[in-house]
């Protein structure tokens, strides 16, 4: 019987021994990675979760996922969050997807296309505390731009703009969105092939027919993965819109730090819930994105 | 082609106006602060206060922390990964991403209620505070660090250099620090400045865990909310900060594909 197992062993040695040895170290190997995991990102998500059903006392209940889309000023931090997220996604990404296309297709000279990159390497990290104080020194009253614009007669602030509602604080946060999508699309780019487009004009397409049913079906999925990342980008964002307008722009990210800091809603179960609809809606959308990734691989290789 | 080069050329322009504008417009106003000349008094008065090298110290203090524990955790993982438990790979990637999903502020709003009341209760002390600062710091790092590590794994050949180093005589530790991590150690520097640009300026968790302005990030804040000059010139300092990480990253990283992967959420 022993000499049975052994002469088995020894049929294929690599991989008994790998597997039994798998079982028993593996495990031990990923252990604190997932422990840490769980105690540092899981258990805080969960118990938000739950008190999102608790009321007060700690019963269950649903009225504060009610409150979520009933409560008129819920309901309008999240129509704020989800507008700006919207407006700064599909303007960033096409704003990128024109810059990487000029700077990867459009037969520039090789540096521009290194320094862009670059570029927006430092850009889309360049954000929170500092990137509000650049654009105040930028667009604020007495910005730089304002005052060249007030010079030749155009006050934007007479004209109903100001850096610190919708309009200004979607400029700024454009600041690390278009080079987030340089940075993300720039692959896709790279691979579309030539022999494509070449293959299309010896069959006699156009420009627009090459476009039309070539390239842009290859690229679509990764255009609207990157927006959807975009999205979620501004979606999350919260040191920026602090530094930049004190708290005075009612978006979800800011209403639950003020719901952190003191009781303005009069009700912590609620502030887990409007936290807890941030998560759906970030995990909906990184969902979406790596299912149209998926799509998108298929032409990457 | 030359049509499409004079829109190339236009996109580009855009581009560099819009990258560039609010860097002019901040320096420029930066070097405003005495009347009538330009003069570097906002600096001088951003380096003669001692908060900012208070601050500045305790942030990267925390980020050199995090980078730490996050190597320490992240790099066996993705090792036995790469190894020997090749099936758990999609579900670390997950665990890995998940950072993208939870933002920072919901990030922390679950770590102050989970860990403030009983049995833990570690909010209540400066130790506590800063371990879970750290901690909220190490899973933001989570998509960086994992991912770079993972590029400098697939780079080499694990499974070569484990049977060498065993048939040598190694032990784990031994194997895991002076075989694997020498390895991949130009493929961790990536993410690790990263994660340094990212802590350094935090404002969301050390707002809420530290309270007042012990960090970086919310000594930014309230330079702000407070003088005039000044938060532009902490400004142009900041952006020369990352300038200098991103370069970094771009220098050794120069010529990997992977390169690309830089520049996640902000």
């Amino acid at each position: 019987m022993a000499e049975n197992v052994t002469i088995k062993e020894q049929a294929s040695p690599t991989s008994a021994q790998a597997a039994r040895r798998g079982i028993s170290w593996g495990w031990i190997g990923v252990v604190p990675f997932f422990v840490f995991a769980v105690a540092f990102m899981i258990v805080p998500a969960a118990s938000l979760l739950v008190g999102s059903v608790q009321n007060a006392q700690g019963q269950f209940t649903l009225d504060n996922i009610a409150a979520i889309v009933q409560q008129p000023d819920i309901v309008a931090a999240y129509r704020l969050s989800i507008g700006i997220s919207l407006v700064t996604a599909v303007g960033g990404a096409l704003f990128g997807f024109l810059l990487a296309y000029a700077a990867i297709l459009g037969g520039l000279p090789r540096f521009v296309r290194t320094g862009l990159v670059t570029f927006s390497g430092v850009a889309a990290n360049f954000a929170g505390v500092p990137l509000a104080f650049a654009f105040v020194a930028t667009l604020g009253r007495t910005g730089l731009v304002t005052a060249v614009l007030n010079s030749i007669g155009v006050n934007p602030y007479r004209h109903g703009f100001s850096l610190y509602t919708f309009a200004g604080l979607s400029l700024t946060y454009m600041y690390f969105q278009f080079p987030l999508m340089v940075l993300v699309i720039a692959p896709a780019l790279d691979g579309l092939k030539r022999e494509w487009r070449e293959a299309a004009q010896i069959l006699g397409a156009s420009s627009w027919h090459y476009w039309r049913y070539v390239a842009l079906p290859i690229l679509l999925p990764s255009l609207l993965g990157a927006t959807i990342l975009l999205f979620g980008n501004a979606f999350g964002a919260y040191a920026t819109a602090y530094a930049l307008t004190g708290g005075s722009l009612n978006l979800v990210t800011i209403v639950i730090g003020a719901q952190m800091r003191g009781d303005v809603l009069n009700n912590p179960n609620l502030g887990y819930a409007l936290a807890l609809g941030m998560i759906v809606i970030m995990a909906f959308s990184i969902l979406m994105y790596s299912w149209l990734q998926r799509r998108t691989e298929r032409w990457l290789k | 082609m030359k049509r499409a080069s004079f829109w190339s050329w236009l996109w580009i322009a855009l581009g560099v106006l819009y990258f560039l504008l609010p860097l002019i417009a901040t320096l420029n106003f930066s070097l405003r602060a005495r009347r009538g000349v330009l003069s570097f008094d906002a600096y001088r008065s951003v380096f003669s206060d001692s908060q900012f090298y208070q601050s500045f110290g305790f942030s990267t203090e925390m980020a050199v922390l995090t980078i730490i524990f996050s190597v320490l955790l992240l790099l066996p993982t993705a090792y036995w990964i790469h190894l020997r438990m090749r099936w758990l790979r999609p579900v670390v990637e997950l665990v890995t991403l998940l950072p993208f999903v939870i933002p920072g502020i919901v990030l922390v709003f679950g770590l102050i209620k989970t860990y403030s009341g009983a049995p833990f209760a570690l909010t209540g002390s400066r130790f506590g505070t800063n371990l879970l600062l750290v901690g909220g710091y190490i899973v933001l790092s989570f998509p960086y660090m994992y991912r770079s590590i993972d590029t400098g794994l697939r780079a080499v050949d694990v499974q070569t250099l484990t049977e060498a180093a065993q048939s040598l005589g190694a032990g784990w530790t031994t194997i895991l620090f002076r075989v694997i991590f020498p390895n991949v150690r130009v493929a961790l520097l990536s993410g690790a400045f990263l994660t340094f640009a990212i802590v350094i300026g935090e404002l969301t968790l050390a707002q809420y865990l530290l309270g007042g302005t012990q960090a970086f990030g919310p000594y930014l804040a309230l330079v702000g909310r407070n003088k005039a000059y000044e938060p532009s010139a902490l400004a142009i300092i900041s952006f020369a900060l990352i300038w200098a990480a991103i370069g970094i990253i771009q220098l050794v990283g120069r010529g990997s594909p992977e390169q690309r992967q830089l520049g996640g959420m902000r």
